[in-house]
C-alpha cells in the first residue's frame, strides 16, 4: 500500500522565485498533520499542488496512490479550501448544492447543522458574505465533503474565537467517526495544537522540521532565575535566546530536561518552562535549529 | 484546559490517574473513551487513545472487549503508593528546602505544619 500523500523532490518556481524546493513528504492516514510555516513559506503552493491547482516545476507528487493532474476520480476523493477561496456568482445553497455533487462521501445533515452552527444564511449572494461567512462556508464545504484527503489552508480568516472554536469541535467530531487524512495550514499554532499528531514546518520551501507534536511540544525549556544561578544551570549546554534584565537572566535551552533537571532546578530557585507548539515553531522558523542558514537560491 | 507545554497524551494520562487517585473513577468503571476525551479536551483522538494506554500499560485501567476501558480492580491503591512514595520529594524536600531558605528553623516548621493539621476543617490523620 502506497502513502495517502506522497511527494519527493518537488519544486515550483515562479519566474526567479523558489516557492517549493526539494519537498519530500510523507504521509500515511488517517492523521491531522499541522503545516506550519510563515506567509511565503510555500505551504499553500503546496497544497494547491497537491489537489491539482498548481503544476510543480520539478519532482513527484502521488495523492491516494496516485497523480492527481488531471486525474478526476482522484480529486472527488479530495477537498481544498483556501483563504481566498474564489466562488462563482451564486448563492450559498447553490454552492453547498454543487459541492454535494461533486463529493461522494458528502453529509448533507452534517452540512446542514453546520450553516445552522455559523449562521449562513442559504439565499443570499457568496459575493455579498462577509470574509467571516465566506470562510464559514469554505469550512463548511471542507469537513461535510468527508474528503479521504481534506486540505485546509488557513481556512478561518475572518472567524471570530467562537466560530473558530465551533470549526475545531466539528472537524474532531467527525474526524473521530470519519478519520481521514487532514493537512491544516494556520498561525494559530496553539489554539489548534490539540488536533495536530504530526506538524511539518515549511520555511524558505523547505520542510525544515516534520516530527510527532507531542515531540515537538517542550522540547526547549525556558529558563529564568538569577543570572548566575542560570548560568550554572546551563553550563554548557547549547542555548537559543538569552535575555537579562539587572540580575536576572532567562534563556530558551533546546532538548528534553529529566528529573535531576527539575530537581536541580527547584534547588536553585529557577523557573523552568517548557515551550509551546508555537513558541517552538517560532524558534525553528526563526533559524534557531538551523546551524548554517541556506542561501536562498534562484531558480533554474 | 491543558497546559502547552508539556505532551498531551501524558496530561491525559495524569488526569485520568487524578480522577481514579481521587475516586471520581471507581474501580470496575468504564473510562471515558478516545472520543469521549478528545471531544472534553478538543485533541485529536489519536492523543487520547495514546493517554488511555499510558494506564492500560501501567495495569490501572483494562480492556474489555466490545465495551471499552474499565478501572482495573487495585488501580487505585497501587495509585495511592506511588504517590506516597514520591511524597517526600514533591512536598516534603521542596518545602524543607524553602524553610532553610526563608531561615524557618526546624522546630518552628514543625510547629507551622501542627498548627495547619489543627486547622478547622482539615482532615484530621
Amino acid at each position: 500500500m502506497s502513502a495517502t500523500i506522497s511527494v519527493s523532490g518537488l519544486s515550483r518556481c515562479y519566474r526567479s522565485h523558489l516557492a517549493l524546493d526539494g519537498v519530500t513528504l510523507e504521509v500515511e492516514g488517517p492523521v491531522v498533520v499541522g503545516l506550519l510555516g510563515r506567509n511565503g513559506a510555500g505551504k499553500s503552493t503546496l497544497m494547491r499542488i497537491l489537489a491539482a491547482q498548481e503544476r510543480p516545476s520539478s519532482g513527484h507528487v502521488s495523492v491516494l496512490g496516485g497523480p492527481v493532474w488531471e486525474n478526476d476520480e482522484a480529486l472527488r476523493r479530495l477537498v481544498l479550501v483556501r483563504e481566498d477561496q474564489e466562488y462563482p456568482d451564486v448563492k450559498v445553497r447553490d454552492a453547498v448544492r454543487a459541492a454535494s455533487w461533486f463529493h461522494p462521501n458528502w453529509s448533507a445533515g452534517l452540512a446542514e447543522a453546520m450553516i445552522e452552527d455559523f449562521e449562513l444564511p442559504p439565499g443570499r449572494a457568496i459575493k455579498k458574505l462577509s470574509r467571516g461567512m465566506r470562510s464559514a462556508l469554505g469550512i463548511v464545504v471542507g469537513i461535510a465533503s468527508r474528503a479521504e484527503v481534506t486540505l485546509l489552508d488557513e481556512p478561518y480568516a475572518g472567524l471570530d474565537p467562537l466560530a473558530r472554536r465551533t470549526f475545531y469541535e466539528r472537524l474532531l467530531a467527525d474526524y473521530a467517526e470519519h478519520p481521514r487524512t487532514v493537512l491544516l495550514s494556520t498561525h494559530l499554532i496553539d489554539e489548534a495544537a490539540g488536533l495536530m499528531e504530526r506538524v511539518v514546518l515549511i520555511d524558505h520551501g523547505r520542510v525544515v522540521l516534520d516530527a510527532p507534536a507531542d515531540d515537538v511540544r517542550g522540547g526547549a525549556t525556558a529558563v529564568t532565575g538569577s543570572a548566575s544561578s542560570v548560568d550554572r544551570f546551563v553550563a554548557d549546554r547549547p542555548v537559543w535566546e538569552r535575555r537579562l534584565l539587572g540580575a536576572q537572566q532567562s534563556v530558551v535551552m533546546p532538548g528534553l530536561l529529566d528529573e535531576v533537571d527539575w530537581a536541580r532546578a527547584q534547588q536553585m530557585h529557577l523557573d523552568l518552562k517548557p515551550l509551546s507548539l508555537q513558541e517552538m515553531v517560532v524558534y525553528a522558523a526563526g533559524g534557531a535549529w538551523r546551524s548554517v542558514r541556506a542561501k536562498e537560491e534562484a531558480c533554474v | 484546559m491543558l497546559d502547552d507545554g508539556a505532551p498531551i497524551f501524558s496530561q491525559v494520562a495524569d488526569r485520568l490517574a487524578d480522577e481514579i487517585a481521587d475516586g471520581a473513577l471507581r474501580e470496575g468503571d468504564r473510562a471515558p473513551s478516545s472520543n469521549e476525551l478528545a471531544s472534553f479536551y478538543r485533541i485529536n483522538p489519536a492523543t487520547a487513545a495514546k493517554g488511555i494506554n499510558v494506564l492500560m500499560v501501567e495495569g490501572l485501567l483494562e480492556k474489555r472487549r466490545g465495551v471499552g476501558m474499565f478501572v482495573a480492580q487495585g488501580a487505585r491503591a497501587q495509585l495511592l503508593a506511588r504517590r506516597r512514595r514520591s511524597f517526600v520529594e514533591h512536598y516534603v524536600e521542596p518545602m524543607v528546602g524553602e524553610a532553610a531558605r526563608l531561615g524557618i528553623g526546624p522546630e518552628p516548621l514543625l510547629e507551622m505544619v501542627r498548627s495547619t493539621l489543627a486547622l478547622p476543617g482539615r482532615v484530621q490523620v
